[in-house]
């Protein structure tokens, strides 16, 4: 194959998994995004490792194979697969052509960055890694700004349409704000937006851990770039074109560890004289690096891979709760008076317990976005403060579907494991808690129950309450052995600004009592006659 | 069975229904005549047992003098099923999908210029418009499904005679409509006690919060006062007995076989409380939708035609 040919293959490649992965977060018509999601993302090499801690599945090795990718051509990941990669390629392009300049490595910065986010990782903190890994930074600008605006397009369409009796499209109910999230997820984009117009791929060099990772991996890559000495006439282009600012053609050297294998260098070389080759040729090590620090970063992030598989972590307390969302606006007759008191967030069925999702939740937010019930939502620091942003069941707007396992299917990372259908409908994530002075039954006396309506499983049924003449007033009661924590009941409880029943999470998941399903007796109705 | 066969079969029901589909082509001035011809006989309530909820209903439409009597040439019409949980037809928790479709293959037969089909349901709506089979039912028949997930679908009307609720925020496509046919499921209702007709309109609006929140009976009944469906048609087939209004499993339901329909909302109500067992004076919305005169609920002064079949 002609060298120069690599690149258009790259940036095809490239093209394929960035729209892709964009498809899954943007497919707001749940057109097929979790029938290909686990395809998609296979490769992702952060979700997938953390995957792979959770049970070593042949499903879960795709950050084996970008291992071995990497040994053997380089960072080749973050040229074509990672879609931050691929994202700031496009935003570098439309801020306009620059030229490049050979700069030396930034290590004091990469490799403490990619320290500390071990460091933390080992000791249960997820909080840099969610903060700075790529596939989900890039899911996160694209759940919580570019959704937005394909929404508020859709709902403009729909609109249009409509008036012309068209209802193809239909209107899409905005999901819960969350400010934190999108506050970072328009930081990250203003970073590497400003990073990739000025400065090429200089997030991938400095402050992306997987970036770091796979650069120390490629610096024994077999196939990379290396400079043809015989042939090369000093032009300079190839440095000029490497948006990794690791070709210093003066010294003819590349930095393997910070080449991210675009191959713009072989596309602009007019003499052939940069090749991709097995044989060491000149350069091969890149810029001051010594022996004994390479083997002690190995050392560490091998160390951590294997205590982090042990499970050692401890995921901080959650911290006080405070709902973000407004309420919607409805005219209550009366205040309710008594705070709801949540000991625990909930977290989504199949994370199993706190502990366990907000090791490996990385907060994407592709959960947030397939919901279909748009009952997860971004936390702010219910989670603590090191799982900010991940992703917790919000009674605020919804409540979670009783036969729906969408996120459970998913979730790329682990952190919320397949459920069937059955599980799910017995797997406890809270207990419902009645709080009878803020009810509109004993507030009002008058008839609600819009808890009970709602429960799937009549965990929250309704019993015979003292009441005035003529009127037969029933009021909630939980059977916490029933209830499953689908929220159902708080989501839609009328009253503000506390509700008078609420979903408490469960710490560990449970399992709930399957609902007791009583034969019914004959009816004297069932005949063929009228009551009437 | 299509349209034509369904069509062919009436033919040789009532003579009422006969005379529809003969005269059916002059519309208007036909229904007037009609209703001259056969004074006496419209009926307050029309109850069929014992069919399938599509042939229950041909033959309750023809004791009314058939579709046209409701539909004319080029009107739009909106059926309002219950579709509030995402749960399959069997488990009686929305409308039966047979009944619908054959509600929209009447309008369409009519004359109807458009069929449009919604609820604002509890559970997440495409899971509810998909598993209640109602979705896919309609598109089938022609009429078409419109979300009522968004506030935007929504305009504030206010409540005539509204004691608790003078205003609402209803959705567009009722408020645009010509003819409104209102076609709830009979089920148990853990606070209501059931629901049928009434309850089924709550629906229609935005915001139910406020409803449970202000003496919901009274809401019930308030809102009945907006708009008077021109036809309510209960779905008595599979009926929830207990656990509802989601249900728990099959195990809540009774296949009852029956259907009611009547101008008359308060009457339909009324005689479904009476099916599913209660009396209508002990479901407090039925008693003050009564007493607020916006309809009747002494069925024993009522005209009821009775039909079985099977
Ligand atoms: S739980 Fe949701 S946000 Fe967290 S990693 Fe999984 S899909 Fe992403
Ligand atoms: S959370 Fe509420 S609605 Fe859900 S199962 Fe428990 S009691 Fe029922």
């Amino acid at each position: 194959m002609q060298l120069g040919s690599l690149k258009p293959l790259r940036v095809a490649v490239a093209a394929i998994f960035l729209g892709l992965t964009a498809f899954l977060f943007l497919d707001f018509r749940e057109i097929g995004a979790r029938s290909m999601a686990d395809a998609v993302l296979y490769l992702q090499f952060a979700p997938s490792f953390l995957n792979f801690l959770e049970a070593a599945t042949l499903g879960a090795t795709g950050f084996l194979i970008v291992i071995v990718l990497t040994l053997a051509f380089g960072r080749v990941y973050c040229s074509t697969i990672c879609p931050l990669g691929a994202l700031q390629d496009v935003l570098g392009r439309l801020g306009g052509r620059r030229r490049y300049r050979f700069t030396k490595a930034h290590n004091g910065i990469r490799y403490a960055v990619l320290g500390l986010t071990v460091v933390l990782f080992v000791a249960g903190s997820g909080l840099l890694l969610n903060l700075l890994e790529p596939f989900s930074n890039f899911g996160r600008i694209l759940s919580n700004l570019v959704r937005p605006l394909l929404l508020a397009a859709n709902n403009l369409a729909a609109l249009v349409f409509e008036q012309a009796g068209y209802h193809g499209l239909y209107r899409v109910r905005w999901p819960a704000i969350a400010p934190l999230s999108m506050g970072v997820a328009l930081a990250m984009l203003l970073l590497v937006g400003w990073l990739s117009t000025g400065r090429g791929r200089l997030y991938c060099n400095t402050l992306c851990p997987v970036g770091t990772l796979l650069g120390i991996l490629s610096r024994f890559s077999v196939f990379r770039i290396r400079f043809d000495s015989g042939a090369c006439r000093e032009c300079g282009r190839c440095e000029r074109v490497c948006k990794a600012e690791c070709i210093d053609f003066k010294a003819q050297s590349v930095d393997a560890s910070r080449c991210v294998g675009c191959y713009n260098c072989l596309a602009v070389c007019p003499d052939n004289a940069l090749r991709l080759s097995g044989a060491s040729g000149s350069g091969s090590g890149g810029a001051g690096e010594n022996p004994g620090r390479r083997k002690f970063l190995i050392g560490l992030v091998a160390g951590s891979v294997g205590l982090a598989a042990t499970g050692a972590n401890a995921a901080s307390p959650p911290s006080a709760m405070s709902d973000a969302a407004p309420p919607p606006a409805v005219t209550p007759s009366r205040s309710t008076t008594v705070p709801e008191k949540r000991t625990s967030p909930v977290s989504p069925p199949g994370s199993r317990s706190i502990k366990h999702f907000t090791s490996r939740c990385t907060a994407c937010h592709l959960c947030v976005s397939a919901c279909p019930s748009r009952v997860l939502a971004p936390s702010l620091f219910e989670y603590g403060l090191s799982g900010m942003m991940q992703p917790r069941m919000s009674f605020q707007s919804a409540h979670c579907n009783f036969d729906c396992t969408v996120c459970s299917e998913i979730c790329p990372s682990g952190a919320i494991l397949p459920l069937s259908k059955e599980r799910k409908q017995r797997t406890q994530v809270g207990v419902a808690q009645f709080i009878r002075e803020n009810c509109v039954v004993y507030t009002d006396n008058t008839n609600c129950g819009a808890c009970s309506e709602h429960c799937p499983t009549k965990a929250v049924h309704m019993v015979p309450y003292l009441n005035g003449p003529g009127r037969k007033l029933v009021i909630p009661e939980v059977n916490a052995a029933i209830c499953v924590g689908c929220g159902g009941c708080e989501h839609a409880c009328p009253t503000r600004p506390y509700k008078a029943i609420y979903v408490n999470g469960n710490p560990s998941h449970k399992l709930a009592e399957k609902p007791v399903v009583e034969k019914m007796e004959p009816l004297p109705d069932t005949g063929e006659d009228f009551p009437f | 069975m299509d349209r034509r066969d369904f069509l062919k079969k009436t033919l040789s029901g009532t003579i009422v229904a006969g005379a529809t589909l003969a005269f059916g082509k002059v519309g208007g001035f036909w229904n007037a005549a009609a209703d001259a011809a056969e004074s006496g006989k419209t009926w307050d309530l029309v109850a069929v047992r014992g069919g399938g909820p599509d042939a229950m209903f041909d033959s309750a439409i023809s004791a009314y003098g058939g579709m046209r009597t409701f539909v004319s040439r080029g009107s739009k019409v909106v059926v309002k099923p219950n579709i509030g949980w995402d749960v399959p037809p069997e488990r009686g928790g929305n409308t039966n999908p047979k009944l619908v479709t054959r509600i929209v293959e009447h309008c369409l037969d009519a004359g109807a210029s458009e069929v449009t089909v919604f609820d604002h349901s509890c559970d997440s709506w495409r899971q509810c418009y998909l598993n209640s089979g109602i979705g896919e039912a309609v598109e089938k028949a022609g009429g078409k499904m419109v979300s009522a997930d968004s506030k935007g679908y929504y305009r504030e009307v206010s409540v005539p005679k509204g004691k608790r609720l003078n205003k609402a925020l209803v959705h567009q496509a009722l408020l645009d409509a010509d003819v409104f046919f209102n076609v709830p499921v009979l089920k148990d209702h853990s606070s209501s006690m059931l629901t049928a007709s009434m309850k089924n309109l709550m629906g229609v609006v935005w915001d139910r919060w406020y409803w449970h929140r202000n003496d919901l009976h009274q809401c019930i009944a308030d809102f009945s006062s907006f708009r008077r469906p021109d036809l309510t048609i209960v779905d008595a087939y599979n009926v929830m007995k207990r656990n509802g209004p989601r249900g728990v499993s099959v195990n809540d339901v009774v296949n009852m076989k029956a259907q009611v329909l009547s101008t008359d909302f308060v009457a339909a109500d009324a005689a479904a409380a009476k099916l599913y067992g209660v009396e209508p004076s002990d479901v407090r919305h039925i008693r003050l939708a009564a007493e607020m005169g916006l309809g009747r609920m002494d069925l024993q002064n009522l005209s009821i035609n009775r039909i079985k079949l099977g």
